[in-house]
C-alpha cells in the first residue's frame, strides 16, 4: 500500500519552515494526525476522537471545535476604509452595518482571485478582512500595494488571534455557557464583541466554513490562554457531542456546502462568472479592481462552468482527477471530491464546459484506471435545515 | 492491536497468510490505521493474475487512495465481496478482514517476504520519522 494523500493545498507553495498555531501543543496532547498544510504544521483529524467521519458528523448532528489559526486577518481603517476596501472587492461594503460580515473576493485586473474574503466593519471607518492561511503574505503585499492612493492605514493582523471555530447547530448552545454576549441577538454574518471565558472584549463572528450554523472566537494568542479557552469550549460542549475537529473534516463539510478553496474551485486563473460566484459581484457599485475584465469576459460568454458531480459508478472523483465525455474524449477536471459523510455518497466539484453543465447531464471521470461515470446534480450538495423559531 | 505470526508481510503494508496452495491477502492495522477511515476497495476480478510486487487494487479513506501491493504472485480464487458494501470492516479489524484469495504461482515467493518480528520493527522505525 503506498499512500497518496489529498492535501487540501492552495497554489501557493510555501517553503518556509512549517508554522505552529498556539494550539500546536494541545493538538499534539490530544493525538491528532498532524500534516502541512500551506507551511502550517495542523491536525488534520483525531484518531483519538474516532476521526474524520465521527468529525464530520458531530459538526451536522451537534458541535465540532476547530483551529483556524492559520487563517489571516488585515485590518484596514481611516477616513477612506471603505473606499479601499470597495476598490480592492468585489461585493459592496457600502451600507453594511458596524458588526456585518460579508463574503466577498479579491480580484485581479483579470477578473481572477486574489483569495475569497470575509469583510468585517469593526467600526465607523474600520474593516477587518479575513483571509486564507496559504494567501497570507500575498494577500497583505495586494491589499498595501492596491490602497496607497486612498487616505487609510493597512496593518496585518494574522498572528494577533488564536482563532477557533465552534460549528454545528449546538455551537450556539456550547458557547453561550461560556459568555455574557447574548448570542441569540447575533444574526448569521454578524458579530459582536463579549467577555469570553473570563476574557473581555473577544470578537464573537457567527461564521463558518461548514456550510452550518456557529461561531468564529478571535482571542489572544499566547498558548496557556488559548489552550484553556480550547478546553473550556470543549468541555462546555460535551453534552452536545463535541469533539476536536481537523482540517480533514473541515474539508468534506465545507465540500458538501459547495464553499470554495482557494487553489481549487478558485484560482488566479478562474474567473467570478466561471466559479458562480456572481451573487457576490456588484457591478453595479462603481470602479472595483476586476471590474473592467469581467464585464468583458460577460459579453464573451462562458466557456466554462463549476458544476456538482455525483458518482453513479462505484468511485471516487477527487481533485485534479479529469473529466470526459461519454465518449471518453477530455473537457474538464474535478477541483475537490470526496466521499461525503453525512450525504454518503460520492461527490465532487468540477470545470466543465457550459454546454456540458446541464442537471442530469452524464459525464465520466477518469479515476485513476477507471472512467467512473457521474452525474450533474444541483448545489449546494448539502444545505443546512432551516431554523424552527 | 498484535500482527498474527503466522502471517508475512509486505514492506507496502499488505499481510499473507498461506493456507495450502492458497493465498490470503490483506492489509495491516499499520495501514487502516494510517489511511483513517477506508470508504471503499476496489479488488480485481476472480480468474485475474496478480504479479509479486504489482499493484491489484486500490483502498481508498475519505482523505488519501492507497495501490494495493501483491505480495505474491497467482490467481485470483475469491474476492471479499462484502467490502463493496462495508469497507469500514478493514478499519475494525485489518488482520482477519481479507481482500483475496490466491492461487500460488509460486509459494517460494513467499519466503522473501518479511517476518511478523521483522515487520513489526519496520513500522516501529517508519512511525518515529
Amino acid at each position: 500500500m503506498r499512500q497518496k494523500d489529498f492535501r487540501l493545498s492552495s497554489d501557493t507553495q510555501v517553503a518556509a519552515p512549517v508554522r505552529k498555531t498556539a494550539l500546536n501543543a494541545t493538538h499534539r496532547q490530544m493525538g491528532a494526525k498532524m500534516v502541512d498544510f500551506n507551511g502550517w504544521d495542523m491536525p488534520v483529524e483525531y484518531p483519538s476522537v474516532g476521526g474524520l467521519m465521527k468529525e464530520h458528523l458531530a459538526v451536522r448532528n451537534g458541535v465540532g471545535i476547530f483551529d483556524v489559526s492559520h487563517m489571516g486577518d488585515i485590518r484596514i481603517s481611516g477616513p477612506q476604509a471603505l473606499d479601499a476596501v470597495q476598490h480592492i472587492t468585489m461585493n459592496d461594503a457600502a451600507g453594511m452595518g458596524i458588526g456585518q460580515c460579508r463574503y466577498s473576493a479579491m480580484l485581479y485586473p483579470q477578473g481572477t482571485f486574489v483569495d475569497d474574503v470575509i469583510v468585517h466593519r469593526m467600526g465607523e471607518e474600520d474593516y477587518m478582512l479575513v483571509i486564507n492561511a496559504g494567501t497570507r503574505e500575498k494577500d497583505v503585499n495586494w491589499v498595501t500595494d492596491n490602497t496607497r492612493q486612498f487616505d487609510c492605514k493597512v496593518e496585518n493582523l494574522s498572528d494577533n488571534f488564536t482563532q477557533i471555530a465552534i460549528q454545528g447547530p449546538k455551537g450556539v448552545d456550547t458557547l453561550q455557557k461560556l459568555t455574557d454576549a447574548d448570542l441569540s441577538k447575533v444574526k448569521f454574518y454578524w458579530f459582536t464583541h463579549g467577555t469570553v471565558c473570563g476574557l473581555k472584549n473577544i470578537l464573537i463572528a457567527r461564521t463558518g466554513y461548514t456550510a452550518e450554523d456557529g461561531f468564529e472566537i478571535y482571542v489572544p494568542t499566547d498558548e496557556a490562554t488559548s489552550s484553556r479557552i480550547w478546553n473550556e469550549v470543549l468541555e462546555a460542549g460535551k453534552e452536545y457531542g463535541a469533539i476536536p475537529c481537523g482540517l480533514g473534516a473541515r474539508n468534506t463539510l465545507r465540500l458538501e456546502g459547495k464553499l470554495p478553496l482557494y487553489g481549487h474551485e478558485i484560482s488566479d486563473s478562474i474567473n467570478v462568472w466561471e466559479a458562480g460566484l456572481d451573487r457576490f459581484l456588484k457591478m453595479e457599485k462603481g470602479e472595483f479592481v476586476g471590474r473592467d475584465a469581467l464585464e468583458k469576459a460577460k459579453t464573451a460568454g462562458l466557456t466554462r462552468t463549476l458544476v456538482g458531480l455525483e458518482s453513479i459508478d462505484r468511485g471516487i472523483p477527487r481533485d485534479g482527477y479529469p473529466v470526459m465525455d461519454l465518449d471518453c474524449k477530455e473537457m474538464g477536471y474535478v477541483t475537490s471530491g470526496s466521499y461525503a459523510p453525512f450525504l454518503k455518497k460520492n461527490i465532487a466539484l468540477a470545470y466543465v464546459p457550459v454546454e456540458q453543465s446541464e442537471i442530469g447531464n452524464e459525464v465520466n471521470v477518469q479515476c485513476r484506471t477507471t472512467p467512473v461515470k457521474c452525474k450533474v446534480v444541483p448545489t449546494p450538495f448539502y444545505k443546512r435545515p432551516k431554523k424552527q423559531s | 492491536m498484535a500482527y498474527p505470526a503466522d502471517y508475512k508481510y509486505t514492506k507496502e503494508h499488505e499481510w499473507l497468510k498461506i493456507d495450502g496452495s492458497t493465498g490470503v491477502i490483506g492489509i495491516t492495522d499499520y495501514a487502516q490505521n494510517s489511511l483513517g477511515d477506508i470508504v471503499f476497495v476496489e479488488l480485481p476480478k476472480v480468474g485475474s493474475e496478480i504479479a509479486a510486487g504489482k499493484t491489484f487494487g486500490s483502498v481508498e479513506s475519505v482523505k488519501a487512495v492507497s495501490d494495493l501491493f501483491a505480495p505474491v504472485s497467482g490467481t485470483v480464487t475469491e474476492i471479499n465481496e462484502a467490502l463493496n458494501t462495508t469497507p469500514e470492516q478493514v478499519n475494525k479489524d485489518a488482520n482477519t478482514t481479507w481482500m483475496i484469495k490466491v492461487n500460488l504461482k509460486n509459494p517460494g515467493e513467499a519466503s522473501g517476504l518479511l517476518s511478523t518480528a521483522d515487520y513489526e520493527k519496520f513500522i516501529a522505525e517508519e512511525g518515529a520519522h
